[in-house]
């Protein structure tokens, strides 16, 4: 039995009233990788802050080969031998590649030999786990897929053994993500010991030897990864059966909806985002915008949302309509039967401070029905809420909540069930599914397909490649500000997809 | 030949009255590059100046009110740290709160301490700096352009001018050349990286607020203690934002204050020089020349000049958060 890489025994935490974690024990075999998988908020990043010295445990201990630690901060845990690359890069954007991986591990008050070690102690980091990047060039100059190479090295470069990686596909494309895979099996094979947290139940499947799964706080299971299947996972993970699959009858497109003809939007600072696309969407069918992050989709949704002016031609049900100026605006889009549940909830859907009822009225707080005189009738707008919330299934039941109060899942049920409800004749979903856990997506999935039986248009935008094979019935695919080519989901896979998402042209793009 | 005489003399005062925005404009850059926003800038010289000037005048030792001057812009300064590191408050509302307190505390004190209508004795002899002679001054004066150039322009400033002139290029070399200089530029950027990276994210912050108190501090003292001779109500005049002013023109880098002190003490020294102006006919009043820095001020804080990106994280607080 060889001595565990990292045991962890009993930890517990709680922020006030949420037990955040507990009594978790985990042990980590060396030169493995290990898989944390859970719904969001179900404790993982917390664990893992704890590890890395970010919160303090309440009850537990923490084990670093068979050796008793105590993190108290992020110096103990460098010392401790780990290294940790967040979700969000903890990058200085304006520093070269060099200067961010020797912040914080510079040798003595002078910065020029400090460099010139770290350059050369990088050029050999590299060639071992064939890590590249250019040192010289500012963090961003790189894409994401770089940037989360200099966190690894980072990490390396400070000598960790243990690697805790917390969600690191969720801005790559399918390539880099592949290729974040087998610099993983090569660190693996060099004998350091990583962590991977994910809510993606193919990434644990791909690359891990052994995973734990949580639950609430709790730590539910730890198995084999070849000795389990997704829906074990799932079940693990959510506490019952789920459908990973939407059911869905074959789509029946009816006429046209929305019309794009040659639609380009130029942003604030002149860059032209949308170069040019045509598209169209039908009565009765989900299209959906397939692409990394950053490729014109968000931009093509602010038009079409009246939240950004464009240039072009859209129409709706065969009327056209402004693209700037007055009648381009959300009011205006809104009172045209187009529902909007924008990209970012937090900042576009919902005004976290303020109650759930309030934030139903957003975007329709001139509706008669929320009237009475010049005044709001807050009394109906809150009978309103209360039916919604029972028909969503918003968890807690409370439309006096704030909407930071909800969970992810439930605060972006709020916002679709304020779109959906307004049965409008096109719908734009923006990444409906960011931060949402397992069981409110099948919710949030049976809803969209549920308005498409309607009849209604959907256009559907979203990063996560499972989302849109699983939603669509039609695939786009966006790749800097241009359609790269239409697909049915039938009909393609996700290579396919992939290569046009890098800006491959497929044959008949 | 008169008017060769007549610049060097402007150029002269310029380099005197861009002394105490230079050395603010330079205790902002320290304190701005961590993040740390600061209004409170003359709110610090003011007390500076008053103390300095205070204690000059008690002991007759113009260092000892050096010292004192220094203690208490970095008692301020401290105020400041605590209320916008520590407690995470809002850093132009503590800024603010700053320049009140110093505004009325430095009258109330002078008033009750010597009975002068709030201002200190006049300060003379070892009260005050002297200017510093350069060797041969007074020999090579003579020598045409040289001459003067030589001992009327560089020659003859307090030792707070040259200090404050060797700061800009001191400044420049911690910034950029040294561990502490990456590490401050990183905590304005993103506290989160160098919070991750296991470099204090509250230490660096202080030490930065720290240094930016003892430059308002020599700032403050050389107003009251080799401008001028002792201290007077509201004698900042305005000096700590016309600094602010000249640290955004000047993006937050070091060479650039330099050159946009300079730029606003020759407007200053201009308006002094040239009382009215009169320009065939239509004469320019004073009013107008000594509003002038004011007004460039106002231009430079409206964003007239370019866009200026100041550090990322600056004015916010950092929470540790994932």
């Amino acid at each position: 039995m060889t001595v565990p890489a990292i045991e962890l025994k009993g930890i517990s935490k709680a922020f006030g009233p949420v037990q955040a974690n507990k009594d978790i024990s985990i042990s980590v075999a060396p030169g493995t990788i290990h898989g944390i998988i859970g719904e969001n908020g179900a404790g993982k990043s917390t664990l893992m802050s704890i590890l890395y010295g970010f919160y303090k445990a309440d009850k537990g201990e923490i084990w670093i080969n068979g050796q008793q630690t105590s993190i108290p901060d992020s110096q103990a845990a460098i010392a401790a031998g780990i290294g940790m690359v967040f979700q969000h890069f903890k990058l200085v954007e304006n520093f070269t590649v060099l200067e961010n991986i020797v912040l914080g591990a510079e040798d003595g008050g002078l910065l020029g030999p400090s460099l010139a070690k770290a350059r050369k102690e990088l050029k050999e980091l590299e060639e071992e786990y064939e890590l590249f990047v250019d040192p010289d060039k500012r963090i961003d100059e790189i894409g994401v897929g770089a940037q989360q190479r200099v966190e690894i090295l980072k990490a390396l470069y400070r000598r960790a053994e243990i690697l805790i990686l917390d969600e690191p596909t969720g801005v790559l494309t399918p390539a880099e993500a592949d290729q974040l895979f087998r610099i993983l099996d090569r660190l693996r094979a060099e004998g350091k010991t990583i962590i991977l947290i994910t809510h993606k139940l193919r990434e644990i499947m791909e690359a891990t030897d052994t995973v734990s799964v949580m639950r609430r706080g709790q730590m539910t299971a730890t198995v084999k990864t070849a000795e389990t299947s997704p829906q074990e996972l799932a079940e693990l993970m959510v506490g019952r059966k789920v459908l990973l699959q939407v059911d869905k009858v074959p789509a029946q497109p009816g006429k046209p909806i929305l019309e794009i003809e040659g639609l380009r939007v130029i942003d604030e600072a002149g860059v032209e985002r949308v170069k040019g696309i045509d598209l169209t969407v039908r009565a009765g069918e989900i299209v959906g915008i397939a692409g990394v992050a950053g490729n014109g989709q968000s931009e093509l949704l602010e038009v079409l949302g009246g939240m950004r002016p464009g240039l072009g031609s859209i129409k709706l049900n065969g009327a056209p309509l402004a693209l700037s100026g007055s009648g381009s605006d959300g009011q205006a889009r809104r009172a045209q039967h187009i529902a909007h549940v924008p990209e970012d909830r937090q900042r576009e859907g919902l005004i976290m401070d303020f109650h759930a009822w309030e934030n139903v009225a957003f975007g329709y707080h001139r509706d008669p029905a929320y009237k009475r005189g010049i005044f709001m009738d807050n009394a109906a707008l809150r009978a309103d809420t209360e039916r919604k919330i029972e028909k969503f299934d918003v968890r807690p039941p409370d439309g006096w909540l704030a909407a930071k109060n909800f969970s992810g899942g439930n605060q972006q049920k709020i916002v679709v069930a304020r779109e959906i409800e307004r049965n409008p004749d096109l719908l734009l979903v923006g990444q409906p599914t960011r931060g949402v856990d397992i069981g409110a997506i099948e919710f949030i999935h049976k809803q969209i397909v549920a308005l498409r039986d309607q009849g209604k248009a959907i256009l559907l935008v979203s990063v996560e490649l499972e989302e849109i094979f699983s939603l669509s019935d039609r695939i786009a695919v966006m790749f800097d500000g241009h359609i790269m080519g239409e697909r049915l989901p039938q009909e393609t896979d996700e290579k396919e997809l992939g290569l046009l998402m890098a800006g491959v042209a497929g044959e008949a793009a | 030949m008169e008017f060769f005489v007549t610049l060097i003399q402007v150029f002269d005062s310029t380099i005197r009255l861009a002394t105490p925005l230079l050395l603010a404009c330079l205790a902002g850059l320290y304190s701005e590059r961590a993040g740390i926003f600061d209004i409170g800038l003359e709110g610090k010289m003011l007390m500076a100046a008053f103390f300095s000037a205070a204690v000059a005048a008690v002991t007759g030792s113009v260092w000892l009110g050096l010292l004192a001057g220094i203690a208490s812009s970095l008692a301020l300064s401290g105020l400041h740290g605590l209320a916008s590191i520590t407690f995470r408050g809002n850093q132009l509302i503590s800024g603010v709160a700053i320049n009140f307190l110093a505004a009325g505390m430095t009258v109330l004190v002078a008033q009750s301490w010597f009975q002068q209508g709030g201002r200190t004795p006049s300060l003379f002899g070892g009260g005050r700096f002297t200017p510093i002679e350069f060797p041969f001054a007074e020999a090579i004066s003579t020598v045409p352009i040289i001459g003067p150039i030589y001992s009327e322009l560089l020659s003859g400033h307090s030792i707070l001018v040259y200090i404050a002139f060797l700061m800009v290029p001191l400044t420049w070399w911690v910034l950029y050349r040294t561990r502490f200089g990456l590490r401050l530029r990183a905590v304005g950027e993103n506290p989160a990286a160098v919070d991750t990276a296991g470099v204090s994210v509250v230490g660096l912050r202080y030490a930065a607020v720290a240094i930016c108190g003892v430059l308002c501090g020599i700032a403050g003292a050389y107003l009251a203690t080799a401008l001028q001779a002792g201290f007077v109500k509201e004698m900042t005049a305005g000096r700590g934002f016309i600094a602010l002013a000249a640290l955004i023109f000047a993006k937050w880098r070091p060479w650039h204050a330099m050159g946009a002190c300079l730029l606003f003490g020759l407007l200053q020294a201009v308006a002094l020089r040239f009382q009215n102006i009169d320009l065939g006919g239509v004469v320019i009043p004073v009013q107008v020349m000594d509003a002038l820095p004011y007004i460039l001020t106002v231009v430079i804080l409206a964003g007239f000049v370019g866009k200026a990106i100041p550090p990322r994280a600056g004015g916010e607080p950092y929470v540790k958060e994932r």
